[in-house]
């Protein structure tokens, strides 16, 4: 790299700024024969992005200029050269100087890698039937390359028949070892393999297969069966779905002594059957309670709309008919306009028809409230899930004949459990105990002079 | 043909490309003005600010304006002022851009391109010079380029901006003005995909991207003299791979040198170091060699921790020799 020219330092052109590869000397300030100080400013640079005055890095005598004025040097290359007092000057570091290769001691006879066979010298000296002792090796340590073995196949030197004949792929273009026969081979330069090259012997593919699912089999058919979802289990499924994730639930419940209900009831009922021809049933006298409490307390008829709620004026029972194998809640329209007796019918219309499967979409739409009597398969205490999108779900649990304390004297007394699911975004605490409240007032006063028309 | 610098490639395949569509549009910070490094000179005044569009300090802003506007319909170039400035647009690339395709079963896509100014230009250090195509290599629905010439870098930004699916694009900050060559002034693309075998040779393999390739291009001629015949091949393109052009050229001599300014560890090096030698052992006659920078965190900003950081024609015409000779 260094040509002959005067010995010193070279000055070169310094890294001005990013993205700069080049700069020109468009002023010398400094003739040969000055002497320079360090960081005397020797010459101006002229770049795209800017102009420098360029000081010296060492302090000497300015011996050659080897970039004129008007001409441009690259980064890194030599302007001009400085002798430093005292002759050895280290050389600036700049980039293009020679520097000691750092080779590996290979010049000395050392055969340390003679028997390192690399996989291709060893493909190679088994297809072609090379024996390895007798290549020479020009690789460091005495290695045999793979040139090196393929100069030897070149020569004609492999003699053997090759050992290998399983049928392992061999690309095309290699140089054709004829068996048998004594003529030297051809000296073709291996071409590069066709693609793709399976060399390893195992067939990888791209990506994984997909893998194979195994099916268990059934345990002897013991362990359990399936059942079909009907679309009304469906329907159950989705709604309380979509109401447990969507109200926040609350609850509360009350007890309410219906002794004066009960016997109201038996003295009513066999006459009632024997005019109407249906059942008197407690539910009957529930609805009529729940109807006139929600009258007093509208709140409880409505629905949340995020930014108002909506309060609907109509009174529409939801009734909770249920079977072994589903729930439906049919609805009395207007209860609040019918009578204990209207209610009755109704009730046992509905029921009639929900059990029997034949209720229509209109009978089972618009409810506002629904009203559970999970009294009937004998709970004393339910947890409803409110029929969404209706703001309570009221329960009229089983009668029992309890001890009670009236009046600091123990009675026997028809109680039951009254309970309450209220969305707790529309309702709170005090207004469903006031409800629940007025349910049991009118509950407690059903007595002999109730009128059911 | 003209001989044109590699930003000049850039610069004017961008013009190109909005001259022939006008949904392409270039989006970054200070590109209005021409850029900081010049790569959108001149595309303000051709095609007004709403196509060559400054944008405020926020990469992930640029890329993800950039992504919407690609799955509405237009062809954004979103330009990181520098790559080292790329990450906080990480997850918009990574989580979005390349997973849209996909996550949509294939009704929409997003042609964007993302231009990357990376690699050491000298004195950039920390935040001027990094690499960071390792951070983005491996991920599924992303294609990486990056050229070495302006022929490449022009036929490849060309074809980015036409291609469909993401594309990085990234732009080595010193071959810029360093690099020059023949480009034809007609309309021309380069495929994504393809390497390029740059220099035919039979003692060793070289492949390599970006400024080393150039580096590794130099050390060739070199060795030339010494009867070291190099055979050099160009990625081009990071992500796919060319898996056949690179199990061609190491299969062509058996020892291979791989060269990145990427740091070793994770690096694209070691992606195809291991596609060689999981389908090529029965070819190669030496370990295969990667040599880059060292495992440190960024390029020193003083000039003697720069050089003994960055690779150079030296280092790398050792590297070959060394391995010629194994």
């Amino acid at each position: 790299m260094t040509q002959t020219r005067a010995k010193g330092t070279e000055v070169t052109v310094p890294h001005l700024a990013e993205s700069l590869v080049s700069a020109t000397v468009s002023r010398w300030l400094k003739q040969p024969g000055d002497y320079i100080e360090q960081y005397d400013v020797i010459c101006e640079l002229i770049t795209e992005k800017v102009n420098v005055e360029m000081p010296s890095p060492v302090g000497g005598t300015l011996v050659e200029i080897l970039v004129e004025e008007g001409r441009t040097a690259a980064v890194g290359e030599a302007i001009c050269i400085i002798e430093e007092p005292g002759s050895a000057a280290e050389s600036w570091p700049a980039s293009g100087e020679d520097r000691q290769p750092d080779a590996p001691a290979e010049t000395a006879p050392d055969s340390g890698m003679r028997g390192r066979y690399s996989p291709a010298v060893q493909r190679l000296a088994a297809e072609h039937g090379v024996d390895l002792l007798r290549v020479p090796g020009t690789g460091i340590g005495g290695r045999i390359t793979r040139k090196d073995v393929e100069k030897f196949i070149a020569s004609g030197q492999a003699v053997s028949a090759p050992q290998t004949a399983n049928g392992r792929e061999e690309s095309g273009g290699r140089s054709g070892f004829r068996p048998g026969a004594g003529e030297p081979v051809q000296p073709v330069m291996p071409e590069a393999p066709r693609i793709p090259v399976r060399s390893t012997g195992i067939h990888m593919k791209e990506y994984p297969l997909n893998p194979k699912i195994e099916v268990e089999g059934q345990p002897e058919g013991r362990g359990e069966y399936f059942i079909d979802v009907t679309p009304i289990r469906h329907t159950i499924a989705s709604r309380t779905r979509q109401s447990v994730t969507e109200i926040p639930h609350a609850w509360t419940m009350i007890e309410a002594d219906v002794t004066n209900l009960v016997v109201l009831r038996n003295k009513l009922k066999d006459e009632f059957m024997r005019k109407e021809g249906i059942n008197l049933t407690y539910l009957a006298f529930v609805l009529k309670a729940v109807v006139n409490a929600i009258k007093d307390y509208p709140i409880m008829n409505s629905v949340w709309a995020v930014d108002k709620i909506i309060i609907k004026r109509d009174i529409n029972i939801s009734l909770v008919v249920g079977t072994e194998d589903f729930v439906v809640t049919p609805v009395i329209k207007k209860a609040d306009e019918k009578t204990i007796a209207g209610l009755a019918r109704e009730i046992d219309d509905l029921t009639k028809k929900a059990r029997a499967g034949k209720l229509s979409l209109g009978e089972m739409q618009g409810g506002t409230f629904t009203v559970n009597n999970t009294g009937s398969f004998g709970s004393i205490l339910s947890y409803p899930i409110i029929n969404y999108p209706q703001a309570a779900n009221f329960t009229f649990e089983s009668i029992v004949k309890k001890p009670v304390v009236i009046q600091d004297m123990i009675a026997v007394r028809s109680m039951v459990n009254l309970c309450l699911s209220l969305d707790h975004r529309i309702l709170d605490g005090v207004i469903c105990g006031r409800f629940l409240q007025r349910v049991k007032e009118n509950l407690e006063s059903y007595n002999l002079d109730t009128k059911l028309y | 043909m003209a001989v044109i610098t590699y930003l000049e490639a850039i610069r004017s395949a961008m013009e190109e490309e909005m001259q022939r569509d006008e949904r392409v549009f270039v989006l970054g910070e200070d590109v209005g003005k021409g850029g900081v490094l010049n790569a959108t000179k001149g595309l303000r005044d051709r095609f007004g600010e709403q196509r060559c569009l400054d944008t405020p300090l926020s990469e992930s802003a640029i890329a993800g304006v950039a992504i919407g506007a690609a799955m509405y319909g237009m062809r954004a170039i979103a330009e990181m002022q520098f790559a080292d400035f790329i990450f906080p647009a990480t997850n918009q690339i990574i989580s979005e851009a390349a997973k849209i395709h996909y996550r949509s079963n294939g009704d929409w896509n997003c042609p964007i391109v993302v231009r990357a100014p990376y690699g050491a230009a000298g004195a950039g250090s920390l935040y001027h010079s990094q690499c960071p195509e390792s951070v983005f290599f491996g991920t599924p629905g992303l294609k990486l380029v990056a050229p070495s010439n302006p022929y490449d870098a022009k036929g490849l930004l060309k074809a980015a901006i036409r291609d469909e699916d993401p594309v990085i694009y990234f732009e080595h900050k010193k071959c810029y003005l360093s690099i020059s060559g023949e480009v034809p002034e007609e309309d021309f693309i380069v495929p994504i995909g393809k390497a390029d075998v740059k220099r035919e040779g039979t003692d060793l393999t070289v492949i390599s991207y970006g400024m080393t390739l150039n580096y590794c291009l130099q050390a060739a001629q070199e060795l030339d003299r010494e009867g070291i015949s190099a055979h050099v091949l160009d990625l081009r393109t990071l992500s796919p791979l060319d898996k056949e052009a690179i199990l061609a050229a190491a299969a062509r001599t058996g020892k291979v040198l791989i060269v990145h300014e990427d740091n070793k560890t994770g690096g694209v090096g070691a992606e195809v170091s291991a596609i060689i030698a999981e389908e090529l052992l029965y070819e190669l006659d030496a370990p295969i060699m990667r040599l880059c920078p060292p495992d440190v965190p960024a390029v020193g900003l003083s000039p003697v921790a720069e050089k003994f950081y960055l690779l150079d024609r030296d280092k790398i015409r050792e590297a070959m020799r060394n391995l010629a000779l194994y």
